[in-house]
């Protein structure tokens, strides 16, 4: 049995490896979810908005995409990082970037098909008004992006809860080198797997902590935004 | 406001639109002239909508043609209230901005505008509320407002007092008198006649997607020619 008591005081007497550990995690996953919503927003918009041969194949793929297996996100990242690789010469393999790269590509697919979604049912409602207005195909996507921003909060969100708690691919592709690419998930793997439970049950205690917290976060704001808004 | 009227006269020539085996217009012929509104009226389904929309450039017949002034591109100075206008999801004067924006009118201007905009519509003391939050009449008062930012030589208006209360639908209607009195052509269909009665210059009236009678309001509510604009005006159920 796990002894609980350790956990709390791991957590209560801010331990600084665990403190580097929860900032790890926190700045690769966040780091993920801002590149991977530059990319997934405006790819969302763009298939949502324009008609072309093959759309539907995409959207299911997209779709599908976000079911994407970890392993092999981190596998794939690992063979093109890895020195005989053809992204070898960067020499990134092992460190935080190649976390943030993993996991921007579990995560852009996930914000990219909520995007989609959410930005084509807009413009549903909006079509004739836009229309109307003469808005060109610029404005329209910017507009469209712009009034959707509250919905598109929980794309976010979704996006984000896949990159805290996901461990396969930067197990992989980080390695979860102690104080360097150790993050929440991967120590947890770890101490559990060598028997030290009550670090394994203070990270879970954590990482479940912070993930409600900012979910919280962004409810308020989502919330406090559209009382302004509308 | 800008002068004189590019778009008009808006010419209608044996326009008909299917949509699958029904047809929605059936050659309809007509001319819109500037001048006092003219309003479209006719039961529900009747094809105003339609009409509206075509003449609007938002639906291209599948037969006949229409021309502005002659010309068989709609032009870019005419503006369209929707039934249910659309509200962007931002304040009042926002959506004017926007509107503003999108018409490409000097952004210096702006602030002056939709002041003079706002208070056109009577709706100065809201500017900052989201514009969803507003009632069904102060929204639209704002798609007017929006409609009116584009400085429009024609206005088109669907149904735009179809679901307001007398208070709200009088507020309406007297933006409408204001925008007419100001030279803006009003293109407007309604099925309440006594709206009609109050705003009309001239009258369209269409039953199932034809022109049944095209008459100034004058000769139209005294002594209408068709069977249909007659049983219309004594309150029978046109089916």
């Amino acid at each position: 049995m796990p002894d609980n008591a350790t956990a709390l005081q791991l957590i209560l007497s801010a331990d600084p490896a665990l403190m580097a550990i929860v900032r790890l995690s926190l700045i690769v996953s966040l780091s993920a979810v801002l590149c991977a919503s530059l990319i997934g927003i405006p790819l969302g918009a763009l298939i949502a908005l324009t008609r072309f041969p093959g759309r539907e194949a995409v959207i299911v793929l997209f779709n599908a995409l976000m079911g994407l297996p970890p392993v092999v996100v981190g596998l794939a990242v690992y063979l093109a990082l890895s020195r005989s690789g053809p992204l070898g010469s960067f020499g990134i393999l092992f460190t935080p970037q190649a976390m943030i790269i993993a996991q921007t590509i579990l995560v852009a697919p996930i914000i990219a098909a909520l995007t989609r979604q959410t930005v084509e049912d807009l413009w549903v409602e909006y079509r004739d008004e836009l229309t109307a207005m003469d808005v060109g195909p610029w404005a329209r996507t910017m507009t469209l992006i712009w009034d959707a921003r509250f919905s598109l909060v929980t794309a976010l969100l979704a996006g984000f809860g896949r990159a805290a708690a996901e461990v396969g691919a930067i197990m992989i592709v980080g390695g979860n080198i102690d104080g360097f690419t150790r993050t929440m998930t991967t120590a947890i793997a770890l101490e559990t797997s060598k028997g030290d439970l009550p670090l394994a049950v203070g990270l879970g205690i954590v990482l479940i902590t912070i993930v409600i917290v900012i979910n919280a976060l962004a409810w308020t704001a989502r919330r406090a935004g559209e009382r302004l808004a509308g | 406001m800008r002068g004189p009227v590019a778009n008009l006269p808006i010419v209608f020539d044996g326009v008909g639109l299917s949509a699958g085996p029904a047809r929605i217009l059936d050659d309809v012929s007509c001319t819109i002239l500037a001048g006092a509104p003219t309003l479209l009226i006719g039961p529900n389904g009747a094809g105003k909508t339609t009409l509206l929309r075509i003449a609007m450039g938002l639906v291209a017949p599948t037969h006949g043609h229409v021309t502005w002034d002659g010309r068989e591109a709609p032009p870019a100075r005419q503006a369209f209230v929707f039934q249910r206008p659309v509200m962007l999801r931002r304040s009042a004067a926002s959506n004017v901005r926007y509107a503003l924006k999108v018409a490409g009118i000097a952004p210096a201007t702006h602030a002056q505008r939709i002041g003079e905009l706002l208070a056109l519509v009577g709706l100065d003391a809201v500017a900052d509320r989201p514009a969803r939050r507003l009632s069904g009449g102060e929204q639209q008062r704002l798609a007017l407002a929006r409609a009116l930012a584009r400085d429009p030589a024609v206005l088109f208006l669907d149904e735009p007092t179809a679901s307001l209360d007398p208070a709200a639908t009088k507020a309406v209607e007297e933006v409408i008198r204001a925008v007419a009195a100001r030279g803006i052509k009003v293109v407007m269909s309604t099925h309440d006649l006594g709206e009609a009665r109050r705003l009309a210059g001239d009258v369209l009236m269409l039953h199932r997607g034809r022109v049944v009678e095209a008459a100034p309001a004058a000769t139209f509510f005294s002594a209408p020619r068709s069977q249909e604009a007659a049983s219309f005006l004594a309150g029978e159920l046109l089916l």
